[in-house]
């Protein structure tokens, strides 16, 4: 007869863990991986094959000889991290090995210093493309234009996003959104839906973006409310600028479809780790990241602000924790 | 359909036992009887070692306020009054009877009839279940005297039965419905009348369309009995969650279910009730089920009390299979696990369940993710994922402040964390250090 187990109940569990949601996560990227190679060719290939490998590879190293505790390489998250890293960065030549410096920071510092999947205040990926967006300033704004399908060399011609354009051009005088936009050619909306514009590698298609989130939300992985908060609020609050001043601000609508706001509120700001746990807290959390997407693209230094954004309200996450406690039952 | 607001989780349901129809479980050699079987102090023995005793006969009485009677479920001579470990190992008395034959008290009415009337008045009603012995057999063991009693300034407004068996795997409460619906109707009767109320509200989940059809055709021939069925999910049979799904009511922390005028109770009390008042049949016998995955044969039996988890694994199935890794008494969300399987049933025991090596095992603990999806299942609004970190740094004035002694243990925290972390047992251990540290206070 063997020995019985003995344990407090429940004695069932949901058979939900860190590694299904995870893979989850993994394959709700893989249509902007598709797309993304299918834009950008073997560039956006190798970046991503070289991000994923160099986060997996640095966790491991770091969790063997200097935490000296078990891998939790399978448990997907740095195949996330690694994904979302490349995602993050023009699909240009010079990206293949610099990306590898942006997942050592991501790894290293955002995530393995604070003690590894679970303990860290910032988005992970998001703390190497800041990082390298900073160090690599030329490189990081250096974006490939989008010519044919599949583009399988290696040298591609480049250009600055819609949204860099548009910044630059409202320097000048007389400069209005519509003038810019006409003089650069700029691409149109259906255009910018398919992601036929300059942009980061997993950012550029929208209905891409939409396929993994709608996937992570029947999944239960993520809920509505961040994204909705953040594009929402986005939404709003340009489309105000917008009809204040239609020659100074860009539409609403172009607004949310480019740039990183759909990457970044589908898949980086609903990041469980590092966003708040109530549903209050996530509306809050949302909305906080739109408004300063908006601030940061009209009146800051750079043309794109979500990755400020994110990491600002990621700041803030733990003191949002503290206000927005759960309804009490009966109270 | 109705159902509680807040939180909650849908386990597999696994009622696989749904069509085992009630079996009389045979007498076994020797029965042991706990005295204290029952939410409060233990009772006091009435009889002694040589002592002949009878089906139903008083053996233990209840002499502290919360307490209960206990009477002799078997026939034959007291052996000895001793120790006996319970199920999960804590001594306890108990008196143990060798028994011999199956000689019943002549004033239980032992005819199969169902007797309707009940010309009781409520005070003899509530007396009548003090003397036979009647406690709450959901779980809790109350006393069902004192919870009869209304205490003075209150005022009873809604009778609830809980029929929710919202537990995966138990069906003990299902199969007494269909095959005992009338004398349920009537314990249920008698037990309006003993409150005064309109109406009792019978709260099924709709997952057994069997026991909802039978009562609801059977709740017909009687007056204010009300079955509402509910929408399947766990804990809907929790106190607090079933009267905010009947009532839209909600008892506030540190309450109880009367001072939102609800009085609670399972649909077993109901049977007992119905045989001690109608048939003078002290609560000595209880409906339980035997069942597991990797069993043989799947059970519900009427066991009398003091059997031994042995005896009944022994009578139902032989012996355990060689892959065995637990045993529970209760479900598996709020059950216990038998770590003694000599130990003696009690009033409150609902199951033997056994699971498999396989499924007995946790999974390894990872780290949390703060994903908040303990939050989001917690029935009481409360934050798990907290508890774990306060009660780890021992901040057991926090925890306290954040109303850990709220939470109902429910599991539904554990049950869903993707990260493995034992959260009820850590909340479980966080509640006895803010009990502990409230009465050094005092």
């Amino acid at each position: 007869m063997n020995l019985l187990n003995i344990s407090g109940s429940p004695h069932v569990h949901s058979d939900e863990s860190t590694k299904k949601i995870m893979w989850r996560v993994n394959l709700a990227l893989v249509p902007m991986l598709l797309c993304g190679i299918a834009y950008f060719g073997l560039n956006a290939l190798l970046i991503s094959l070289v991000s994923v490998v160099c986060c997996c590879l640095f966790q491991w190293l770091i969790e063997k000889f200097i935490l000296k505790v078990p891998s939790t390489v399978c448990d997907g998250s740095a195949v996330v991290t690694g994904l979302l890293l490349a995602f993050n960065v023009p699909a240009t030549a010079e990206m293949i090995w610099l990306v590898a410096i942006g997942a050592l920071v991501a790894i290293g510092v955002g995530k393995m210093t604070f003690g590894g999947l679970g303990k860290n205040p910032f988005n992970p990926a998001l703390v190497g493309r800041v990082f390298m967006l900073i160090s690599f300033p030329v490189q990081m704004t250096t974006w490939p234009t989008v010519g044919k399908w599949f583009p399988m060399s290696l040298d591609t011609t480049t250009g600055a996003t819609p949204l860099g354009i548009i910044k630059e051009g409202l320097t000048h005088d007389g400069a209005t959104v519509q003038s810019v936009i006409e003089a650069n050619n700029l691409p149109s909306l259906t255009e910018i839906l398919l992601g036929h514009m300059g942009g980061s590698l997993g950012e550029v298609s929208a209905i891409a973006i939409l396929i993994g989130a709608v996937y992570l939300l029947c999944r239960k992985v993520i809920t509505w409310h961040i994204p909705v908060a953040f594009i929402g609020t986005a939404f709003v609050f340009s489309g105000i600028l917008w009809l204040c001043n239609p020659g100074q601000y860009i539409d609403p609508v172009t607004t949310i479809l480019t740039g990183g706001i759909m990457l970044g509120a589908c898949f980086m700001a609903t990041d469980m780790v590092t966003s708040p746990m109530s549903k209050v807290g996530q509306l809050i959390f949302g909305f906080g990241c739109g408004l300063l997407t908006i601030i940061i693209r009209n009146w800051g230094a750079y043309p794109e602000g979500v990755s400020f954004a994110i990491l600002l309200m990621n700041s803030v996450t733990p003191l949002i924790n503290r206000w927005c406690t759960p309804k009490r039952f009966a109270k | 359909m109705k159902t509680f607001k807040m939180g909650g989780v849908h386990p597999e349901e696994n009622k696989i036992s749904t069509n085992a129809v009630i079996e009389q479980m045979p007498l076994p050699t020797q029965v042991a009887i706990l005295m204290n079987q029952h939410l409060g102090a233990p009772a006091t023995p009435i009889v002694a070692k040589g002592d002949k005793v009878k089906v139903g006969q008083l053996i233990a009485e209840a002499q502290a306020f919360m307490c209960a009677n206990i009477h002799s479920s078997v026939s034959g001579t007291v052996n000895k009054i001793d120790v006996c470990k319970d199920m999960t190992g804590l001594p306890k008395t108990a008196i143990y009877i060798d028994v011999e034959g199956d000689e019943w008290l002549e004033s239980i009415d032992r005819t199969p009839d169902v007797k309707r009337e009940c010309n009781l008045e409520p005070k003899e009603i509530v007396a009548k279940l003090k003397e036979m012995g009647i406690v709450g057999l959901g779980g809790a063991t109350f006393p069902a005297h004192i919870k009869y009693s209304i205490p003075e300034g209150k005022k009873a407004e809604y009778l609830i039965i809980n029929a929710a068996e919202c537990e995966p795997y138990l069906t003990s409460d299902h199969r007494v419905m269909i095959e005992h619906a009338e004398e349920v109707c009537v314990g249920v009767s008698i037990l309006r009348k003993a409150l005064g109320v309109p109406n009792a509200y019978i709260g099924i989940e709709s997952n057994k369309p069997e026991p909802i059809r039978v009562m609801t055709e059977m709740a017909r021939q009687f007056e204010g009995i009300i079955v509402e069925p509910l929408k399947v999910k766990y804990p809907q049979g929790a106190e607090k969650q079933l009267i905010n799904a009947i009532t839209g009511r909600k008892v506030p922390s540190g309450k109880l279910p009367i001072d939102v005028g609800c009085v609670v109770s399972n649909v077993g009390t109901s049977f007992a009730v119905y045989e001690a008042v109608q048939k003078n049949k002290p609560l000595i016998e209880n409906i339980l089920t035997v069942t597991g995955k990797k069993l043989p044969s799947q059970h519900n039996y009427q066991v009398r009390i003091g059997i031994t988890y042995n005896d009944i694994i022994k009578q139902a199935i032989g012996e355990l299979p060689a892959t065995t890794g637990k045993v529970i008494s209760g479900g598996t969300m709020m059950g216990k696990a038998v770590s003694n399987l000599s130990a003696p049933t009690t009033k409150g025991a609902a199951s033997v369940l056994v699971m498999d090596e396989a499924e007995a095992r946790r999974a390894p603990e990872t780290n949390c993710i703060r994903c908040g999806k303990c939050a989001n299942a917690c029935p009481m609004g409360l934050e798990p994922y907290l508890f774990s970190a306060l009660v780890k740094n021992n901040r057991v004035e926090e925890a306290q402040a954040h109303n850990i002694l709220d939470c109902i243990e429910c599991g539904c925290c554990f049950f869903s964390c993707p990260a493995n972390k034992p959260l009820t047992d850590e909340i479980r251990l966080g509640k006895f250090k803010v009990r502990a540290m409230m009465a050094a206070k005092k």
